[in-house]
């Protein structure tokens, strides 16, 4: 079943005439008729507000497959089409129903207020850049309304801004995940490592990504040093400066946080200049760009995916479902951003399930310390008070594959959850200081 | 060593990748006192027509060395058709107006181009690599640099040189410069000034879709690509003074070797390193290093 009123918000469809308004009421009643085994026993509607980019650079890579997923899996849960244990169609009886809203604008706030006070959306999922999320948090605690924040990493979100959360949720590991597991991946690898270097943006994700990575060599490396931070504006495209200080540092690993535009133009630039061949590269994002670059992308970059989404996704029935569907839909196999809209809304689905319902506190009351499968298996709300998501994570290395024009990982290495995030009530930076304190990685 | 000689290749780098994407803006307010902020749009247009152009070029397995020519032709054809329709279909009916206006005018226009680019090209990014690979490296002191970028240091330094040659020993350059100097008196004289601001939009808007298109190989073409290189090309029209295009040319290189060293010799400062340098030029010179005179009317 395809929702006109999702199709309508989303392609800025506008119906002009009365042959439109009459095709439009006939669609209308196709969809009726086509659901009316689910249409009956679901008369309320639960206004969902979805934010992601729709324009500015992170649309490409990141806002489009994410709402691409969204519409995916909305319309799937509301005909009751997602496989088991998701088969109860609608949240809590009820059916869903998105607004569409673009992240990719300077006021972000402004936005949310729009949603919940003039829309009268129930619940907000979104949010991708972690200084909107940053932003937004507060902002949900304000105004008390549900918010599920699926992409962002900054742990600061639930360590300093909003420290005692009530309303928001985040169904995206934290981007110590993303660190911790990267060096883990190169210790495993036995990677002989002597000096390091880092190229992050400067914003929240990059600053944040590079304490927890450099904070991480100090413990598993003790005596490598670091020859070079960089921390170029974001958007700024031109790294000839940072690429030559990187070869000039001569550095083993360079750690990168960077990610969309920013992170294909660094690739092509330092792929072309060897700074790929003279050391080993370490993208943690790397995965949503892996396929598009393909050739481009230098054979021996470590790729991480933020969790064991896309290429690092376990096989299940659920992944099966979402990667064809997905596939046949856009003709594109999914990235991490699809793969973390997609667990943020079975999560939710997974809370009303449990709850019974689809009522705020209800579903606030199912949310808090949740554990659901999703595409990339088990997530768990395990920190801040239930609030903050765990999952497993995995990297692997780029291999293409020549004969067959295809990207691929090898060397793939699954890390629990328990082994790169910090147990519950810890500060991921004070875990990453004291030596991964009750880590379990066996 | 190596670092001076980075510090000295890259600034000049950066500085040509500047230069191209700011003389455009610098010679629409010398001759026509408009504050383009719709430039950052020519340079997305150019930047994504060239990629396009290339990777459906690139994909019927042509010849690489042809991708060289579809640069120029992407830039041209995109800055003339958007520069047409902006100049004739917009700007003529605001001439004359405050430059305060002109700004949010020329504000909207960037606007709605971000927007044409997004339905023409969809969100996807694009990537045309091609012509930044196929002439290979040359090492500097052990540091390989792609031939391509001195390519675009070559096409900058014909740009300035064309752009000085062609005002200061043309006819057609000197009268520009007299409808610069003074517009009235210009069209009392005889001059079409309407036509010159016609023209020179269409030079600007072309050189702006230039930028774009000779950076498209070196990075990946996404929606709001426009966006950074505005404020950026703002700041060196700033610092070499607005309306000249030696001072672009100057400011470009300012800017290129002060964001170089502090890439090399102090990371954290790259970030307001430009605006750092734009300050202190300003404080010194508020009209930056080579404002062109202004005459004043009683």
């Amino acid at each position: 079943m395809r929702n006109p009123r999702l199709l309508g918000a989303y392609h800025g469809y506008t119906l002009k005439n009365t042959t439109a308004l009459l095709a439009a009421a006939a669609i209308g009643c196709a969809s009726l008729v086509g659901s009316a085994n689910t249409a009956f026993a679901q008369e309320k509607t639960l206004k969902i507000g979805i934010v992601t980019f729709l324009s500015g650079g992170a649309a490409g890579p990141f806002g489009v497959p994410a709402r691409n997923a969204a519409e995916l899996v909305i319309e799937a849960i509301n005909s009751g089409s997602v496989p088991a244990p998701y088969q109860i169609a609608g949240i809590g009886g009820a059916t869903i129903d998105p607004i569409f809203v673009d992240e990719n604008s300077k006021q972000k706030n402004a936005d949310f207020q729009k949603l919940v006070e003039k829309n009268g959306v129930e619940m907000v999922v979104g949010y991708i850049s972690s200084a909107s999320c940053l932003a937004i948090a507060p902002e949900a605690e304000k105004l008390k309304k549900l918010t599920i924040l699926f992409d962002c990493g900054t742990p600061q979100v639930f360590e300093q801004t909003v420290t005692d959360p009530k309303y928001t949720f985040r169904t995206g590991g934290l981007a110590t995940m993303d660190s911790v597991g990267a060096v883990r991946y190169l210790q495993k690898m036995g990677m002989n490592v002597s000096s390091y270097a880092g190229m992050n943006q400067n914003y929240a994700w990059g600053q944040d990504s590079w304490r927890d990575f450099a904070g991480s060599m100090a413990q598993v490396y003790n005596s490598a040093r670091v020859v070079s931070e960089q921390f170029p504006k974001v958007a700024v495209g031109q790294y000839d400066s940072e690429v030559s200080a990187l070869l000039t540092g001569k550095p083993d690993v360079i750690h990168s946080s960077f990610w969309g535009g920013d992170m294909e133009a660094f690739v092509i630039q330092g792929s072309a200049r060897s700074v790929f061949q003279r050391s080993k590269m370490l993208l943690t994002a790397g995965e949503t760009a892996m396929h598009r670059l393909a050739a481009q992308m230098p054979d021996g970059t470590i790729i991480g995916a933020r969790g064991t989404h896309g290429e690092l996704a376990p096989q299940s029935a659920l992944n099966d479902w979402f990667r064809k569907a997905y596939f046949d839909r856009f003709g594109a196999l999914p990235t991490y951003p699809s793969y973390k809209m997609a667990q943020a809304l079975l999560g939710v689905k997974a809370a009303a399930d449990k709850a019974g319902s689809s009522d705020q506190d209800e579903l606030i009351g199912a949310m808090k310390g949740l554990e659901w499968e999703g595409p990339s298996g088990k997530i768990s709300m395990a920190l801040a008070n239930g609030h903050q998501a765990v999952q497993d994570i995995a990297y692997g290395t780029y291999k293409y594959d020549k004969e067959n024009g295809k990207a691929t990982l090898v060397d793939v290495v699954r890390f629990k959850a328990s082994c790169v995030n910090p147990p519950a009530g810890v500060k991921s930076g004070d875990w990453i200081a004291g030596g991964f304190k009750g880590a379990d990685c066996n | 060593m190596l670092t001076m000689v980075a510090i000295a290749v890259d600034g000049l780098g950066f500085a040509a990748w500047l230069f191209l994407s700011s003389v455009g803006l610098t010679l629409i307010y010398g001759v026509m006192r408009i504050l383009n902020i719709a430039h950052g749009g020519f340079y997305a247009l150019g930047a994504y027509s060239a990629a396009w152009a290339i990777g459906l070029y690139t994909q019927g397995g042509g010849p690489i060395a042809f991708t060289y020519l579809l640069i120029p032709i992407a830039a041209f054809v995109a800055g003339v058709i958007a520069g047409l329709l902006v100049e004739r279909g917009i700007l003529r009916f605001m001439y004359g107006r405050d430059e305060v206006l002109m700004v949010l005018v020329t504000y909207a226009i960037f606007l709605i181009l971000e927007d044409v680019t997004k339905l023409i090209w969809g969100t996807e990014s694009y990537v045309s690599y091609q012509p930044a690979l196929w002439l290979g490296t040359v090492d500097i002191f052990g540091l390989p640099y792609t031939v391509y970028k001195f390519l675009i240091i070559g096409v900058a330094i014909v740009c300035g040189l064309l752009l000085f040659w062609g005002l200061n020993h043309t006819r057609v350059g000197k009268l520009l410069l007299v409808v610069i100097q003074d517009r009235e008196i210009s069209s009392a004289l005889g001059i079409n000034v309407t036509l010159f601001f016609t023209v020179t939009f269409l030079i600007g808007a072309t050189l702006g879709a230039l930028g774009g298109a000779l950076t498209a190989p070196e990075v990946s073409v996404v929606p709001g690509i426009g966006s950074e290189i505005i404020v950026m090309a703002f700041a060196v029209i700033v610092i070499g003074g607005m309306g000249s295009i030696g001072g672009a040319m100057i400011g470009a290189l300012i800017v290129g070797f002060a964001r170089a060293a502090s890439v090399h010799l102090y990371p954290p400062a790259e970030l307001f390193v430009i605006y750092l340098v734009m300050a202190a030029v300003l404080a010194f010179k508020p009209y930056g290093l080579f404002a062109l005179a202004e005459s004043r009317k009683i």
